[in-house]
């Protein structure tokens, strides 16, 4: 039953992800994103991360691509749509990706499922995947977790710059 | 849980003053106070690195000589550049508070990344440094080339950020942990297969778009260029530091056990970079583009410290680090001069006759371009030849021969400069160089130091190989 559900999901990502890609329509490309972030949401909940899969559909398909969606209306792409190709890639990047493909799928043989931590399977359902995350998120992962705020801080002040100031 | 925080205690008071810093600016009407309460600032965090040693959060932060060494250097870069920006950025009327808190956070993603010992670290330590210079590169709004450079800086540095933690999930699903020390000590033991190969080339290829390794250096250019100078000076010289820092420690420590596989990688993009850094210089006219070019093989020379390995190759990487700092960030003093209102000063052809109208400045960019170019009494001499014995003792002689090939090579485009400023009559209208106290301080410590550390290395060598350990 499992397998039957992730490899539904993990088909429908594939099969998304290259929509995204291809399709000429800026707004159908957020659209077919859309789906496949639900898809992903679906993925973490088979790995028992519900906190993760709740942060997929709020932050990402939430937030992020309505903001994705809001820049797309801002140009105007019904000229986008009629516009050429203006970089000559394709061969390159076919074969580049094609060869990153072979690499990974090569690579495959390399996991290891035998690794224990002290967040096994068992451990994580019994204190639910939340309250883990938040333990292990501001004990262990105290600095990664101040950093990243510092990040953030820096995003806000260039966006207020590059934003605000006037233009002389 | 008992936190000690005290290897913490510069990087606290860095983003502490950093946002005040932020704050202040409000009310602050000269932003020229801004810029030395900046470099107060360096000097307070810098007064508490010699009690930083120590290790904190589990491993996940280290300050020892590497780290320390490393972020002496990002001192001395925002404090030069910092002294360079003073005048610089109210002739591009973008004279604004911000720059100088900016500049700090990006230093202070540094020194994180100097001092990651676990891979989430290092990539948020990335990240910081790399958002701010982004913003930085883009600081010019009303100039298109400005946000062109920010454009192309931010894209491909937002791809190679998502390669690096492509690598660090792989690396991550192979052994279990991200602390640097743990997958050395997990690899110890362990056979190479594919994924771990993978893993080492993704984090390769991503700290090598950091340092602009070819064939990873296609944004360099651009960016240098488009940037504002007292910018390019300042990425030229730290996000590269950082990211050799970065490299040296991920890869002697946590990929130690994989060093015959990484060093062949590295070998040919180091051999890739000189080439292409020394051969695309010769053809440039614009100043910032032909330094860009230069800088580019300047990592190629300094990645041969990372090949030789050891503590011998590791303190002649940070050695030429520390001079090409100087070195460049003085040549870029110079170019910086030459802007002035109405006037970009970025032709190769405005340095012809220098020496005549301006000849302390000519002096000057002499020094710098000898420097740079690795010709004796200058640093630039020391700096490649301990990079160059350090590649002899580790056996890759043949290495440092084709390294001393495109040194010769790039005397050319070097001493061009020195051509045009020495044995050509002015052109044109007379220039005015904008000088100021803060960029005359700047010429003055770079020249000084340029020169003592080509006559007498011995202190300077001896610090970068007691850093390494």
């Amino acid at each position: 039953m499992v397998e039957l559900f992730f490899g539904y999901l993990a088909g429908a990502v594939v099969v998304l992800s290259l929509l995204v890609v291809f399709s000429r329509n800026a707004v159908h490309s957020v659209l077919w994103m859309l789906l496949m972030f639900l898809h992903m949401a679906g993925l973490y909940l088979l790995l028992n991360a519900e906190f993760l899969a709740a942060t997929q559909v709020i932050v990402y398909a939430g937030a992020i691509l309505v903001l994705f969606l809001f820049v797309i209306m801002l140009l105007n792409i019904t000229e986008e749509m009629r516009l050429e190709q203006f970089t000559v890639g394709w061969p390159m990047g076919v074969s580049v990706s094609l060869g990153v493909l072979i690499a990974m799928l090569a690579a495959l043989s390399g996991f290891r499922t035998d690794l224990k931590g002290p967040w096994s399977i068992e451990a994580v359902e019994r204190t639910t995947h939340t309250k883990a995350l938040g333990k292990v998120l501001y004990t262990e992962y105290m600095l990664p977790f101040e950093i990243a705020s510092l990040v953030l801080l820096v995003a806000i002040v260039g966006a207020v710059y590059l934003a605000k100031k006037r233009l002389r | 849980m008992e936190i000690n925080i005290q290897p913490l205690v510069p990087e606290i008071i860095m983003a502490v003053l950093a946002l005040l810093l932020l704050l202040l600016e409000l009310f602050v009407r000269r932003k020229e106070t801004v810029g030395l309460l900046c470099i107060a600032s360096v000097t307070v965090a810098a007064y508490y690195m010699p009690q930083s040693f120590g290790k904190a959060f589990g491993g996940m932060f280290i300050s020892d000589g590497y780290s320390v060494f490393f972020k002496f250097l990002f001192f001395i870069n925002l404090i030069l550049t910092v002294l360079l920006s003073i005048r610089y950025i109210v002739i591009e009327r973008v004279n604004h508070g911000e720059y100088y808190a900016l500049m700090m956070l990006s230093t202070l993603g540094m020194m994180i990344m100097a001092s990651a010992g676990d891979l989430i670290v290092l990539y948020l330590g990335l990240e910081l440094m790399a958002l701010s210079t982004y913003i930085l590169a883009g600081f010019i709004r009303h100039d298109i080339r400005s946000n062109e450079a920010a454009l192309k800086y931010f894209l491909l540095g937002a791809f190679s950020s998502a390669i690096l933690l492509y690598g660090i999930t792989m690396i991550y699903g192979r052994t279990g942990t991200t602390g640097i020390a743990l997958i050395g000590a997990a690899l110890a033991e362990g056979t190479v297969d594919p994924v771990l190969l993978l893993s080492v080339t993704a984090l390769l290829v991503a700290l090598g778009f950091k340092i602009a390794l070819a064939p990873f250096h296609m944004w360099a250019p651009d960016a240098y260029e488009g940037a504002p100078t007292s910018v390019t000076a300042f990425m030229s010289v730290g996000p590269k530091a950082a990211g050799f820092a970065a490299l040296g420690r991920v890869f002697l420590t946590g990929f130690g056990p994989l060093t015959g596989e990484w060093s062949v990688i590295l070998i040919v993009l180091s051999v890739l970079t000189m080439a292409v850094g020394n051969i695309l210089a010769i053809q440039q006219q614009n100043i910032k583009r032909m330094l860009a070019y230069s800088s580019v093989a300047h990592a190629g020379y300094a990645v041969i410290g990372v090949i030789a390995a050891g503590a011998e190759g590791l303190s002649s990487m940070m050695n030429y680090l520390f001079i090409y700092a100087l070195m460049n960030i003085g040549a870029f003093a110079v170019v910086i001069t030459l802007r002035s209102e109405g006037f970009q000063g970025e032709s190769l052809h405005d340095y012809k006759g220098l020496s005549r109208t301006h000849p302390v400045a000519a002096a000057v960019m002499l020094v710098f371009m000898f420097s740079l170019t690795g010709i004796p009494p200058t640093a630039g001499f020391i700096g490649k030849f301990y990079i160059f014995k350090a590649a002899v003792a580790a056996g890759y002689a043949w290495l440092a021969v084709v390294a001393v090939v495109f040194s010769v090579i790039s005397a050319f485009f070097y001493l061009r400069v020195v051509m045009y400023m020495y044995m050509h009559e002015p052109e044109g209208e007379p220039l005015t160089l904008s000088l100021s106290p803060a960029i005359g301080l700047a010429l003055l410590i770079t020249t000084v130091m340029v020169l003592i550390v080509g006559i007498y290395p011995s202190p300077f060598l001896a610090f970068a190989r007691i850093a390494a350990g």
